[in-house]
């Protein structure tokens, strides 16, 4: 594991020199979210008994920045560094493919770890603060970070210009968080999409993480950590497969 | 004889859609070398160098880096390589400190500064360390990838178009750099447009033309390959002694051409020009440098 710590440095350097870009930003972003949604349906909606509807967002707003960050920081990494060429600087050193997935697999969690907790942190002034179940909250963040960060590292690999990846991100990534129970509890769906739902990993990854913070969520959270840690498995497994192959990065 | 190699490739085979970029490649470059591998664009070099780095995968035929086969046992092989890429490629998130300590963070070297501090030295880095690297002059910036293929100090060094865009003054104090390396035992693998540079400083040069090697043999030997030597000259005569009206070509600025191989063909001219009194007002000799042998031997290949 020669090559790794240096991988790893350079992918969390690069994303925290631009911070207000790739952390400060999201936090923003996640905040706007929480005024405009607390305002409009604070007065309206209850989806569970005695939680407020913005004690409720407040994991999933949490969750949602978290997913896509670390999403964004491997791929647009990865992306980046192929279109500018400089890809062939961690191409040439004898580094395994094993160390090049930890590497940028590790950068994404902690990249996507630091804006959920700034996100956290700036809702405290909405939310009281309540965590009665910690245990669950780290194993969900890490467990989701690490999918949406290995998700990324196919996505660089696999887009050959900005806009394939800008569509990775736009028709999958994001219909992906926004309709997996962030705003809203799958309870309040019709039957069908209700059933849809459970098929959707991420919707396991929210309502887990959610449980971790008001205690009540709308599937077990040890299915969904089954479910979350199958699928992390899986793609992980996938990554790694890819990045033996060379496709794309090796010809 | 040294039984490893620097550089061996056996039958190397590599098609990229319907072009043959290598077509059967074998070569065996001997540790302290100093080697030239030229060709036309599309001749296969790149291809090659990619194959050697791990960049690209052969087809067929094997490549080893000081007898560390490059698939099987890439690790090695990679560590006893350094790559100057043709293109010339950075990263514009960090300076030129931080690039060189990470480039050899991949290599497991943590505490480098003293080699970096040196290379950036004598690539007329140092003044710069602290510049982004978006900040730097294309000279700059090639010079950096030199510093970031020798940050482990690989005894194998491969060198794809280094010079092309830097200027003459830079050109040289890189060379002089590179010449230093293969005085203390470094292999040198160099592909250059500019065949003057080969012919300067290779000792070994093999010719690529559509993937196959069509020459392949010491400099001094290539430049013996051609005897055609040919001589400028203006007389101050209109009519020349009849049997050399034929041999001797007009150019468009009025001098006459006289291609020979043999010295004696000239003494015979200048006797018979003497004999019939024509007086010879300028005269210039060329000898063959690499370019005519290259031209040569890519028009017959």
């Amino acid at each position: 594991m020669s090559g790794f710590p240096a991988l790893f440095y350079k992918e969390m350097l690069r994303f925290w020199k631009v911070v207000v870009q790739t952390v400060v930003a999201p936090v923003v972003t996640a905040l706007l979210y929480l005024l405009i949604f607390s305002h409009v349906l604070e007065e309206h909606v209850e989806v569970f008994p005695g939680v407020s509807y913005t004690a409720f967002l407040v994991p999933g707003l949490v969750m949602m920045s978290m997913l896509q960050n670390a999403f964004s920081n491997s791929s647009s990494s990865l992306i980046q560094s192929k279109m500018q060429g400089n890809i062939v600087f961690v191409l040439l050193p004898p580094l395994s493919y094993l160390e090049f997935f930890l590497a940028y697999l590790g950068a994404a969690v902690i990249r996507g770890l630091v804006v959920g907790l700034g996100v956290w942190a700036v809702t405290l002034w909405f939310a009281p603060p309540q965590m009665p179940h910690p245990g669950w909250l780290l194993a969900f963040s890490l467990l989701s970070c690490g999918i949406l960060g290995a998700v990324g590292i196919i996505a660089g690999i696999w887009a050959e210009k900005y806009d394939q990846l800008a569509a990775f991100q736009n028709f999958l990534i994001l219909p992906l968080t926004f309709l997996s129970g962030v705003f809203y509890s799958i309870h309040s769906l019709p039957p069908f999409w209700q059933a849809v739902s459970h098929f959707n990993p991420v919707f396991y990854l929210i309502d887990g993480f959610r449980y971790a913070f008001v205690g009540q969520s709308d599937a077990d959270p040890w299915l969904g950590l089954l479910v979350g840690g199958a699928c992390f498995v899986a793609i992980s497994a996938f990554t790694l497969a890819l990045l033996k192959s060379g496709y794309k990065l090796r010809h | 004889m040294n039984p490893v190699s620097a550089i061996r490739v056996s039958g190397l085979m590599k098609r990229f859609r319907a072009t043959q970029a290598l077509d059967g490649v074998s070569l065996d470059i001997r540790p302290g070398e100093f080697f030239g591998l030229l060709g036309p664009n599309g001749a296969g070099k790149t291809t090659l160098i990619s194959i050697l780095a791990g960049l690209t995968r052969a087809d067929a035929g094997t490549a080893s880096v000081m007898g560390h086969d490059v698939v099987r046992d890439y690790r090695a092989a990679r560590r006893a390589l350094g790559v100057v890429p043709q293109e010339l490629v950075y990263d514009p998130f960090f300076n030129v400190r931080e690039t060189l300590a990470i480039q050899s963070g991949y290599y497991g070297l943590r505490h480098n500064d003293d080699w970096i501090d040196e290379v950036m030295h004598h690539l007329a880095l140092a003044p710069h360390a602290d510049k982004n690297t978006q900040s730097l002059s294309g000279g700059m910036k090639r010079r950096l990838l030199v510093a970031q293929a020798l940050v482990h100090k690989p005894p194998v060094i491969v060198l794809d178009e280094p010079t092309a865009g830097v200027d003459v003054e830079l050109r040289r104090s890189l060379w002089d750099f590179i010449a230093g390396l293969n005085r203390e035992g470094h292999t040198i693998l160099l592909t250059t447009h500019y065949l003057e540079e080969a012919e300067a400083l290779c000792g070994r040069i093999a010719m690529l033309k559509h993937g196959r090697i069509v020459a392949c043999d010491t400099t001094r030997r290539l430049l013996q390959h051609t005897n055609e030597h040919c001589a400028q000259l203006r007389v101050d005569a209109e009519a020349l002694p009849a049997p050399w009206q034929a041999r001797l070509q007009r150019d468009a600025d009025g001098s006459l051409r006289f291609d020979f191989s043999d010295y004696a063909e000239l003494e015979n001219l200048l006797a018979d020009l003497r004999g019939a009194g024509v007086r010879i007002t300028e005269l210039h000799l060329h000898e063959p440098d690499l370019e005519d042998v290259f031209t040569d031997i890519m028009q017959r290949a």
